[in-house]
C-alpha cells in the first residue's frame, strides 16, 4: 500500500503555530523566573509569522487537505488575519494587567496560542470533526485560562460554570452531528449539503439535528436563552481573560457558523431561519434590558455581548451573501469595540485594584480627558451612533434584514438598541458629569497608550469611511460562497 | 467655491476643524487661546457663509451649490450636498448664532473651557451638514451626531438635574431617529437601491407605506421641533442646559425638525401628508393654545421660554400642514424669527442667571432701577417674543395665520389666540422680573450690562427689527422652492 502524505501547504500556519507553542513553553522553563517577556515575545513573534504565512497563502481557489477535512479559502485567510491582530492587541493590553496578578507565566501565554490554534482550526474546517476538534481546543484552553487565578474564588467558580455548561454544550453539539450522520451517512460539509439536496434523507431526523447543532452554536456565541454562563464568566475570570474571551473567538464562532449552517446545512434555511429569529430577537432583549440592572461593568458588557450576538444572528437571517457579509462586518466592528472597552478597564485597574465597578468610571474626563473621550467613542459606536462603526455596523446589518422582508424584526431591533443606548450613556455620564471617586493617575505602558489611542481613533475612522472593512467582508464571502 | 474649496464642504468642515483645534489646546490653563481661535473659527465660520446668500440664485429652485462624491459605494451612499430655498436661511442663522455663542461664554464659563467651546463649534458644523445633506444617510449621520456634543452640553454645564435632562434629552431624538433610519432603509429598496433624498422625492409609493413612513418621519421630526405631546423633554433640557445650550437648542436644533418636515415627510410622502393633515394640525393648535396656557403659570424664566418655544413651533407645523404658499412661507419666516428672539430671550435670561443664579421670577423684580439698558433689550425681545407688529416675531404669525383663514376659520381662530397668549406670558413675566419693587438687597447691586453683553444683544435686536420691517431678502429666497413644493405636493404619488 502507498501512503501518500497530505499536502501540508493549505495548514502551514496552524503547523506552524503549533511549534511556536512547543517552543514558548520551552523557552519559558529555561528563561525562568525573571525573563518571562521571553514567552511574551516569543508569542507575539509566532502571532506575526503565522499573519506572514497566511497572508501569503491568499488565493481565490479554495485549497483541500487531509481528505477534504480541511480548507483554506479566502474567508478562512481573512477571519486568521483577523484573528491574528486581534489576539495580539489582547496581548498588549494584558501584559501590564497580568503581570501584576501572577499571571505573567508562560502559561498564560501557551493557553492564548492554543486557544488561537483552536480559533484556526475551526475557521478552517470543511468536515464536522475538524470543526468540533476547534472548538473543542479553544474552549478547553479558555476554560483552564479562566482557572488560572486558582486561589480566587471567582475566577475558580466562574470556570467551573464555564466547564460544565461548555461541556453540555459541546454534547449538544455533538450529538446533533450525529443525527446529521446518521440522516446523510457523511459528515465532510460538502458531502452532507450534496445529500440534503438530494433529498434523499430524512428530513425530521435532519431537523432535530439541527436544532442540537443550533443550541450549541448559541452558547458558544452566547445567544440567550443559552447565554447564561456568560456574564458569570465575564465577572469572574480575570479581566485580562475576559478580554480574550470576549473578542477573537467571536471571530472564530462567526466562521463555525458559516461552515456549519450556511455551507453544511445552507440547503435548510427554510428550518434555521426561523431559529434564528428568535435567538436574535431573544438575545437583543435579554441583553439590552438586563444591562440595565448591572452595576459591575464587565457583567454589564457581558449582557451588551449578549444583544450584540443577537444582531449577528440577524445578519444571518437574510441568508445571502449581503447578509453574511453584514454579520462579518458586524462582528469586527463588535471585536474593535470590546477590545477598546476592556482595555480601559484594564487600565483603570491596577495592582490590589480591580475597577469592576461602573462607578470607578466617575470623572474620568477630569483624570485624563483623552482616554474618557476615546471611551466615548467606544460607548457611542456601541450604542451604535454615527458616525463611529458600530453604527454602520448596524445599519448593514438592518438593511439586510429588511431586503429579507422582516419590517417587524428591523423596527424591534431598532426599539431594544434605543434601551440599550441608556446603559452606554450611564457610562458616558460618569465619565464627563460626575467627580472623581479616586485621583490615583492614570499611568499605562507607552505601547498599551498607542495602541489604545489607534483603537480608539480606528472606531471613528472606519466609521467615516466604513467602505475599507464592508469591501473586506463582502470580498471575504463572496469569495468562499 | 471659496479659495479652492466647494463652499458647502468647507461651511461644514471649517467649523469642525477648528473645534478640534479648540479640543486640542487642553486644559483650563489655556482657557484664552481656548477663546479666541473658538471665536475666530466661528466668525470665519460666518463669513464663509455669506457668499453662500450672494451668490445663491433665488429664481432656481433646484439644488445649487451642489458635491457630490462616492462615500459607501457597497450600499450606493453618497456624500451629496446642496442647498435650495429651504436650507439656505437655515445655515445662515446657525453660522449667526454660533459667534452669538461663544461670546454669550466668554466670562461665564471657567471650567473647561476648551471643551466647552469646542463642543459649539464642532455641533455648529454637524448642524449645516444636516441642512445640507442630500443623502439620506449622510443626513442621518449628521442629524444623530448632533445629539453627541449637546448631550455633553447639557450634562457637563447644565444645572443641578442635568443628568436626568441630558439623558432625556438623547433617547428620546434617538428613539424618532432609529425609526426614520428604517423608513430611510426601506426606501432604499423601494427605490432600488438608492439613498439620495432627491430619489426619494420622485419616488412612486402606495398609500399604506406612505402612512407608515409619515408615522416614523413623524416620530422623528415631532421630538424634535417638539410637537404635542412629546414636547416634554424640551423644558428639562432647556432649564438644565448652560444659556449657550438653550439658545443653540431653541435657536437651531428644533429647526432640524421643522426643516426635517419639508425636506421629507411632505415631499416623499406628499398622499399621506394630506391625508393627515387634519390631525396635525389639531396636534399643532394644542401646541399653540394649551401650551401657551401652560407657559402662563411658570414660575422659571428658562422653562417659560421653553414652553413659549413650543407653542411658537407649534405655528411652523400648523403652517407647514397649511399647503398655502402663505402657510409655509411663513412658517419659514417663523422658524429664523424664532431662532432670533429665543436665543435673545434666553440670553437675557443667562445675563440675570450670571448675576443672580436663580431663574424663578419671585426672586427678581425692579430690574430696571440697577440695569436700565438690560431692560431695554429685554423689553424689545419680550415685544417681539409676543408679536408685536415690527418685529420678526409678528411677521411669520400674521403670514401663518393668513394663511390659515384660507384653508378653515376655525384654524386661523385658535392659532390667533396666540397673539392674547404669547402676551400674557412674556408680558406679564417681563413686568415681574423688571418692574415694580425692587425685591431684594441682591437686586438692587445688580451690574447692568458689560460691554460684550450688549454688543450680543445688539445684534440680535438688529436682526429681529430688521426682519420685523423688511422681510423680503429672506421670503426672497424661498418663493421658488416653496412654490416647487408645493406643486410637486400637490401631484400624487399614488
Amino acid at each position: 500500500m502507498n501512503f501518500l502524505p497530505p499536502d501540508f501547504a493549505p495548514a502551514y500556519s496552524e503547523i506552524f503555530l503549533l511549534v511556536m507553542v512547543c517552543v514558548v513553553m520551552l523557552a519559558n522553563l529555561v528563561a525562568g523566573e525573571k525573563r518571562r517577556y521571553v514567552a511574551y515575545g516569543l508569542a507575539q513573534i509566532a502571532l506575526v509569522g503565522c499573519a506572514v504565512l497566511t497572508f501569503t497563502s491568499i488565493s481565490s481557489e479554495p485549497s483541500y487537505t487531509f481528505s477534504g477535512m480541511f480548507v483554506d479559502d479566502v474567508m478562512a485567510d481573512i477571519l486568521k488575519l483577523m484573528v491574528y491582530a486581534t489576539v495580539a492587541a489582547v496581548l498588549i493590553y494584558s501584559r501590564a494587567y497580568i503581570s501584576t496578578r501572577d499571571m505573567y507565566t508562560g502559561e498564560f501565554f501557551s493557553l492564548v496560542l492554543f486557544a488561537t490554534l483552536g480559533m484556526m482550526v475551526m475557521i478552517s474546517a470543511s468536515h464536522f470533526l475538524t470543526l468540533y476538534l476547534g472548538l473543542e481546543l479553544l474552549s478547553l484552553s479558555l476554560y483552564a485560562m479562566v482557572a488560572l487565578r486558582r486561589d480566587l474564588v471567582t475566577a475558580t467558580e466562574a470556570a467551573m460554570k464555564f466547564f460544565v455548561l461548555g461541556a453540555l454544550a459541546s454534547g449538544f453539539l455533538l450529538y446533533g452531528m450525529s443525527m446529521v450522520y446518521g440522516a446523510t451517512g457523511s459528515l465532510h460539509v460538502a458531502s452532507v449539503t450534496e445529500a440534503i439536496q438530494a433529498g434523499t434523507s430524512n428530513h425530521e431526523v435532519l431537523v432535530v439535528g439541527l436544532v442540537f447543532i443550533v443550541a450549541g452554536i448559541s452558547f458558544k456565541l452566547s445567544a440567550a436563552p443559552f447565554h447564561m454562563w456568560a456574564p458569570d464568566v465575564y465577572q469572574g475570570a480575570p479581566t485580562a481573560v475576559t478580554l480574550f474571551i470576549g473578542s477573537a473567538p467571536k471571530l472564530a464562532a462567526f466562521g463555525f457558523v458559516m461552515r456549519l449552517l450556511v455551507e453544511g446545512m445552507g440547503e435548510m434555511v427554510a428550518d434555521w431561519q426561523g431559529m434564528l429569529v428568535i435567538l436574535a430577537v431573544m438575545s437583543m432583549a435579554v441583553g439590552n434590558i438586563a444591562a440595565i440592572a448591572q452595576s459591575n461593568i464587565k457583567r454589564m458588557l457581558a449582557y451588551s455581548t449578549i444583544s450584540h450576538m443577537g444582531f449577528v444572528l440577524l445578519g444571518f437571517i437574510s441568508a445571502d451573501t449581503n447578509g453574511y457579509s453584514s454579520a462579518l462586518f458586524y462582528v469586527i466592528a463588535y471585536v474593535l469595540m470590546t477590545l477598546g472597552t476592556f482595555a480601559v478597564i484594564m487600565m483603570l485597574s491596577r495592582e490590589g485594584f480591580e475597577a469592576e465597578n461602573i462607578d470607578d468610571f466617575k470623572g474620568l474626563n477630569k483624570r485624563n480627558s483623552w482616554y474618557a473621550f476615546i471611551t466615548l467613542l467606544l460607548m457611542l459606536s456601541m450604542a451604535g451612533i454615527p458616525p463611529m462603526i458600530g453604527f454602520y455596523a448596524k445599519l448593514s446589518v438592518l438593511q439586510a434584514v429588511l431586503n429579507a422582508g422582516y419590517i417587524w424584526l428591523a423596527v424591534v431591533a431598532v426599539l431594544l438598541s434605543v434601551i440599550g443606548a441608556f446603559y452606554y450613556l450611564r457610562i458616558v455620564k460618569l465619565m464627563y458629569f460626575d467627580e472623581p471617586v479616586s485621583n490615583e493617575p492614570i499611568v499605562p505602558y507607552g505601547d498599551v497608550k498607542l495602541l489604545f489611542s489607534i483603537n480608539g481613533l480606528a472606531i471613528i475612522v472606519l466609521g467615516i469611511f466604513p467602505q475599507v472593512l464592508m469591501g473586506l467582508s463582502l470580498y471575504a464571502i463572496q469569495n468562499s460562497m | 467655491m471659496l479659495f479652492g474649496f466647494p463652499l458647502l464642504s468647507l461651511i461644514i468642515w471649517l467649523p469642525i476643524f477648528f473645534g478640534l483645534a479648540v479640543l486640542a489646546t487642553g486644559g483650563d490653563r489655556n482657557a484664552q487661546a481656548a477663546r479666541l481661535i473658538a471665536i475666530s473659527g466661528s466668525v470665519l465660520g460666518f463669513l464663509v457663509a455669506i457668499p453662500l446668500y450672494l451668490q445663491f440664485d433665488p429664481s432656481a429652485s433646484t439644488m445649487q451649490f451642489a458635491e457630490k462624491h462616492v462615500w459607501v459605494e457597497r450600499f450606493n451612499i453618497f456624500y451629496h450636498l446642496g442647498v435650495d430655498g429651504i436650507s439656505m436661511p437655515l445655515i445662515l442663522l446657525n453660522c449667526f448664532t454660533t459667534p452669538l455663542v461663544v461670546m454669550a461664554g466668554w466670562e461665564v464659563i471657567r471650567e473647561r473651557v476648551s471643551q466647552y467651546m469646542g463642543a459649539f463649534l464642532i455641533m455648529s458644523g454637524i448642524v449645516n451638514g444636516v441642512f445640507a445633506s442630500l443623502d439620506a444617510i449622510l443626513f442621518y449621520a449628521f442629524w444623530e451626531a448632533s445629539l453627541i456634543p449637546m448631550f455633553l452640553i447639557i450634562g457637563i454645564w447644565g444645572g443641578p438635574n442635568r443628568v436626568y435632562a441630558a439623558i432625556k434629552f438623547f433617547l428620546y431624538t434617538l428613539l424618532g431617529s432609529l425609526l426614520m433610519l428604517v423608513a430611510f432603509i426601506y426606501l432604499y429598496y423601494v427605490s432600488d437601491g438608492s439613498f439620495s433624498i432627491l430619489d426619494f422625492h420622485k419616488l412612486p409609493l402606495p398609500i399604506e407605506p406612505q402612512i407608515l413612513i409619515f408615522i416614523a418621519f413623524l416620530l422623528a421630526f415631532a421630538v424634535k421641533v417638539p410637537m404635542w405631546p412629546v414636547h416634554t423633554w424640551l423644558p428639562d433640557a432647556h432649564v438644565e442646559a448652560p444659556t449657550g445650550g438653550s439658545v443653540v437648542l431653541a435657536a437651531i436644533l428644533l429647526k432640524m425638525g421643522g426643516y426635517g418636515f419639508l425636506r421629507f415627510s411632505l415631499p416623499i410622502v406628499p398622499d399621506a401628508s394630506q391625508q393627515l393633515a387634519g390631525l396635525m394640525i389639531v396636534l399643532s393648535l394644542i401646541a399653540v393654545v394649551y401650551i401657551g396656557l401652560v407657559a402662563i403659570m411658570q414660575a422659571d424664566m428658562k422653562k417659560l421660554i421653553a414652553y413659549s418655544s413650543v407653542a411658537h413651533m407649534g405655528f411652523v407645523t400648523l403652517g407647514f400642514f397649511l399647503f398655502n404658499a402663505y402657510g409655509i412661507e411663513g412658517a419659514m419666516v417663523q422658524m429664523i424669527s424664532h431662532g432670533f428672539i429665543s436665543g435673545a430671550m434666553f440670553l437675557c435670561v443667562g445675563v440675570l442667571y450670571d448675576r443672580l443664579h436663580s431663574r424663578q421670577i419671585a426672586d427678581y423684580g425692579g430690574v430696571v432701577n440697577s440695569m436700565p439698558v438690560f431692560a431695554a433689550f429685554f423689553m424689545l425681545f419680550a415685544m417681539a417674543n409676543a408679536g408685536l407688529p415690527g418685529t420678526s416675531g409678528f411677521v411669520g404669525e400674521f403670514m401663518v395665520i393668513m394663511g390659515a383663514v384660507k384653508v378653515n376659520f376655525w384654524y386661523a381662530f385658535f392659532a390667533a389666540t396666540t397673539l392674547i397668549f404669547g402676551a400674557v406670558y412674556t408680558l406679564w413675566m417681563y413686568k415681574r422680573v423688571i418692574f415694580g419693587a425692587v425685591a431684594s438687597p441682591a437686586v438692587e447691586g445688580l451690574q447692568d450690562i458689560s460691554k460684550r453683553e450688549f454688543a450680543v444683544l445688539a445684534i440680535l435686536a438688529l436682526a429681529v427689527l430688521w426682519m420685523g420691517v423688511y422681510p423680503f431678502p429672506i421670503t426672497e429666497v424661498m418663493h421658488a422652492t416653496v412654490d416647487e413644493l408645493l406643486a410637486h405636493v400637490a401631484n400624487s404619488k399614488l
